[in-house]
């Protein structure tokens, strides 16, 4: 046995200089940012303030911010996949088949997996305590500990660019393609490991949240009283506790089909390679709703705020998320139409598909209610919500159309099928993860983005969106598949460099969001949040100062009736002042930081490494040292620091000073 | 193919106003006019699974654009700086409203429910076309990275072409050597997976001669962009000249030139095999030829690590 087992010089592509290019400048990135915080003796706040932090606001910024980087690196590679079919119009292009491979199965899994994921993540991380009135939620290590093993699937992913190579088998890794016959490499290891072990952190991640919203909300804060977002919240992560699991124990029967020579999907041996599209699909489509549906629920907090109105039909609203929730798992089956299971099985999941359209035109309908006779205000998170809205329909509609089992004979893995899912989750979900970001942004930070940059970043990303998208329909319609690096049908040549410009237009979108970030940091003293409410909220987080203080909620808000705040600032507008009295304050216990998450992480990464070039003593290192994690988080002996109620006081009256003029002064 | 028509007919007669008039700014209808795509079938599947495509957007296009005109009608009427429009912030649920939303997308799917219903029984790949023409068998074996075509009867096979009779069924069965792919012809029909160990059926029929593009839809490795085929219509009689020019020219496809046909190549030239062991197929589909091995025995130095395609 070697001692690196299968590790050597040959995993290095210093055949390919893209990638060996790409990873050197990650590494100088990192290395350069990790140098500056040395360098300026930041270490102890970044370690003590942020790496051990376990309140969920942090929590959920460094999940956003996760999203964020990953969105370039998934980007780079859109980029580089449109430019490649651009110029491989009857010539191999800029990129071997090896790495083209490699870069469209990357580009999906990292938008997917961290990108999506974590941005829907860490807004509700971030939100949805805020909302429910809450200092923390249920199991605040074990939400450091989520953060940090997606960070592990992360790294691992990215590690596979300069030591070896990255799956090239598609995002979701069909067997016997992905078996070890057909897929030798260590590509879809590196896949499986990274997705197993951040796998493990959304699962926790999914029952810290639904145990939070089912068991901590504020005094009076029914069921039928919880904003929007954390009810598509609570669906969401229903919707993870029940799918993920199948996702992991998918990926461990194809593990252990290459590790241990198993025949669960083998060619050979009586494997059958159709139960996994059905079970990968069995969570993969659920996975389309654990994203969508938080969108949804930020789009209700948008569009209502910006129409400075009520949610048009609430209750209604409930029904058609719970409904999504719970037909997302009748569906799976139109993943595989082609696959020959006859007009009845066909049929009955073809329709069961659509079904899910009614309660989503329910939806798109209720904002538009909701802005009807409402006061339109168009900053950047309402022109991100309504640009969903035109959107969306259109990739409804061509969902619907791929669930009719002939249309999809023909349309199947087609780029039609490709512009449409983007039609879909660009809009549904990017868009809202995008105006989020705009929207609790100075609740995060305590002061707004500046709103030229947003504008300009939105009318990039739209324009882009439709002409990288838009081409890609007409193509799927011409017969183009999707995953082609190279071809020599000229029809689609045109099409695929109109599609090329749309990416680029996108890419300004990125570098305005780049800016806008820039230039609000350095105008922040200009554009401060003063009390804590510059979008004229309606739900409990508006309540709070910005950015809101480690425990929240000085006191926990006494909650009686639907949007709390609303109800508290027309009283207060009434009589231009807080009409709450000032509480008895009193000493409060929060979870002490703990570096649990980061070390658990380390060992989680040090595993996957180990497991994916065959290291195995490494394995055996990092088991114990996790487990050794384990025990030493279990057995401490102090769990909770204490605020003075002296401290506690400050920052509340402070707030409420502010407040109280804003009032008087009318701004409120 | 008929049934579903005349069935389907009714509804596009009633869209096809609609149709027309959005077809000046649908992009999908822009591409319908260009050549070479599933709007320009030149067989009955295609043909039926065009309707369906088209009646299923008018519909949907039906309740789409006015909801995207009123969304915008709506942001902007209702904007803060307008000052005509009314106000009212109480309007939070209205019970009609409530009936109207949830029924106008119920019903929309109700229709669209019947049509998929009927058309996956009419138009399942596997059911067998109705004709007054003998269906030809062809069968059909995916391999690391091209498509192999043996027809049965005639005692010949071809790679990367399927040679089809005008006018007449395909009985096709279906299988790969390798991984997953998919038979498709854009301007053919419909398309279905083919599956190491198993047997799929899907007929289809070209009606007019000439030379269609075919590939695999289904991604299948690194070659995979060299796997497209041709499906190459020819009169039924110039077929049966074909056939006779073929048989006993040319290699020969046994079990030793299928073993090496199942190393990993792609952009094969299409070329034809004048005699075939008999039951090739059938030992394919049972596994008593073994399925390809992959890219490990390509010479590959190190495919434990980082296999590259063998040129």
């Amino acid at each position: 046995m070697k001692l690196l087992g299968k590790l050597d010089w040959s995993a290095v592509p210093f055949d390919q200089p893209i990638p060996l290019a790409a990873g050197g400048l990650v590494i100088v990135v990192i290395l350069g940012v990790v140098a500056l915080i040395v360098a300026k003796g930041w270490l102890p706040y970044v370690w003590n303030e942020w790496i051990c932090s376990v309140d969920h606001k942090r929590i959920g910024v460094m999940y956003c911010t996760l999203a964020m980087v990953m969105l370039i690196r998934g980007f780079i590679d859109a980029l580089m996949m449109r430019t490649q079919q651009s110029v491989a119009f009857q010539s191999p292009g800029y990129l071997p088949p090896e790495h083209y491979d490699q870069i469209f199965s990357a580009h999906g899994t990292i938008m997917i997996f961290f990108v999506a994921m974590p941005f829907v993540i860490g807004l509700i991380n971030f939100v949805v305590p805020l909302q429910l009135g809450i200092r923390d939620v249920a199991f605040p290590t074990l939400n450091s500990v989520a953060l940090w093993l997606t960070a592990s699937g992360v790294l691992l992913v990215n590690m596979s660019l300069v030591v070896g190579e990255f799956s090239r088998v598609g995002w979701l890794p069909y067997p016997p393609l992905s078996e070890l016959t057909y897929s030798p490499g260590v590509g879809v290891d590196y896949y499986c490991w990274g997705l197993q072990i951040s796998g493990i952190g959304t699962l926790a991640g999914g029952i810290n949240i639904v145990t939070t919203i089912l068991k901590m909300r504020a005094p009076g804060l029914s069921y039928t009283r919880m904003p929007m977002f954390c009810w598509t919240a609570l669906a969401s992560n229903l919707l993870i506790i029940a799918a993920f699991p199948v996702l992991t124990a998918t990926l461990a029967m194809l593990l252990l089909d290459r590790y241990l020579g198993f025949h669960f999907f083998t060619n050979t041996a009586g494997g059958n390679q159709m139960m996994f599209m059905n079970l990968i699909w069995i969570w993969g489509h659920p996975e389309v709703y654990i994203l969508i549906l938080p969108a949804f629920g930020i789009y209700s907090e948008v569009v209502s705020t910006f129409s400075s109105k009520p949610l048009f039909g609430y209750r209604s609203m409930i029904v058609a998320t719970m409904a999504i929730c719970i037909i997302s798992f009748l569906v799976w089956l139109h993943h595989f139409f082609t696959m020959g299971p006859g007009g009845d099985v066909n049929g009955f999941f073809g329709i069961a598909s659509m079904v899910i359209a009614v309660p989503t035109g329910v939806k798109i309908f209720n904002w538009l209610f909701t802005m009807y006779g409402g006061t339109v205000r168009f900053s950047v998170p309402m022109m991100w919500s309504i640009a969903f809205m035109i959107t969306f329909v259109i990739g409804g509609m061509t969902g619907v159309m791929l669930a009719i089992p002939p249309a999809d004979f023909i349309l199947h893995n087609s780029l039609f099928l490709v512009a449409h899912f983007h039609n879909v989750i660009i809009p549904g979900v990017l868009f809202a993860a995008f105006a989020g970001y705009e929207y609790w942004f100075p609740k995060a930070f305590g002061f707004t983005l500046d709103e030229r940059w947003g504008k300009a970043a939105f009318w990039f990303w739209v324009i882009g969106f439709y002409l990288a998208f838009t081409p890609l329909y007409i193509m799927g319609l011409e017969g183009m598949p999707r995953r082609m690096q190279s071809y020599d049908v000229p029809q689609w040549h045109m099409w695929a460099n109109i599609a090329t410009v749309g990416a680029l237009s996108i890419l300004c979108g990125i570098l305005c969001m780049v800016a806008q970030l820039v230039v609000s940091i350095r105008t922040r003293d200009q554009r401060r949040d003063e009390y804590g409410d510059p979008w004229d909220g309606r739900s409990l987080e508006w309540i709070l100062p910005s950015p809101p203080p480690e425990f929240n909620f000085a006191v926990m808000p006494n909650v009686t009736g639907e949007e709390p705040y609303w109800g508290l600032k027309e009283a207060a507008r009434e009589h231009q002042r807080i009409t709450r009295p000032v509480p008895e304050y009193e000493d409060l216990e929060m979870p002490r930081n703990s570096p649990t998450g980061f070390v658990c992480a380390f060992f989680a990464v040090m595993m996957g490494f180990a497991l994916i070039w065959h290291i195995w003593w490494l394995l055996i290192v990092g088991f114990i040292g996790a487990y050794a994690t384990l025990v030493v988080f279990s057995w401490r002996d102090i769990r909770e620091r204490i605020i003075p109620k002296e401290e506690v006081a400050r920052i509340d009256l402070e707030n409420r000073a502010k407040r109280n003029l804003a009032l008087q002064e009318g701004r409120i | 193919m008929g049934a579903i028509t005349s069935r389907l007919r009714r509804a596009r007669n009633r869209s096809a106003a609609l149709l027309r008039a959005l077809a000046v700014v649908s992009p999908i209808a822009i591409a319908g006019c260009r050549y070479d795509s599933v709007f320009t079938p030149v067989g009955p599947v295609g043909d039926a699974e065009r309707i369906i495509i088209l009646d299923s957007v008018a519909i949907m296009l039906a309740i789409v654009v006015p909801t995207i005109l009123a969304t915008v009608a709506v942001a902007w009427w209702f904007r803060a700086s307008n000052r005509r429009a009314k106000r009212d912030p109480n309007f939070v649920y209205s019970g009609r409203i409530e009936l109207v939303v949830w029924s106008i997308p119920a019903l929309t799917i109700l229709f669209l429910g019947g049509l998929t219903w009927i058309s996956s029984h009419d138009l399942d790949p596997a059911k067998p076309l109705k004709s007054a023409v003998q269906p030809l068998d062809v069968q059909v074996v995916a391999m690391d990275w091209k498509w192999l075509f043996i027809y049965p009867d005639q005692g010949v096979a071809t790679i990367n072409q399927l040679v089809a009779p005008v006018g007449t069924p395909l009985r096709m069965h279906l299988t790969s050597a390798t991984v997953m792919n998919t038979l498709f012809a854009p301007e053919v029909g419909s398309q279905i997976y083919v599956m190491n160990g198993m047997n799929g059926t899907m007929w289809w029929q070209v009606d007019r001669p000439g030379s269609y593009l075919g590939h695999s839809n289904m991604f299948s490795g690194d070659g995979f962009p060299g796997m497209s085929f041709e499906v190459k219509a020819i009169p039924p009689a110039q077929f049966a000249a074909w056939v006779g020019s073929t048989r006993g020219q040319g290699p020969v496809l046994d079990e030793a030139a299928y073993r090496q046909l199942l190393k990993q190549s792609s952009d094969l030239k299409p070329y034809a095999y004048g005699s075939v062991t008999p039951g090739l197929y059938d030992d394919i589909v049972r596994q008593k030829l073994p399925p390809g091995t992959g890219p490990v025995e390509a010479g590959n130095k190190n495919p434990f690590v980082r296999p590259v395609r063998s040129p």
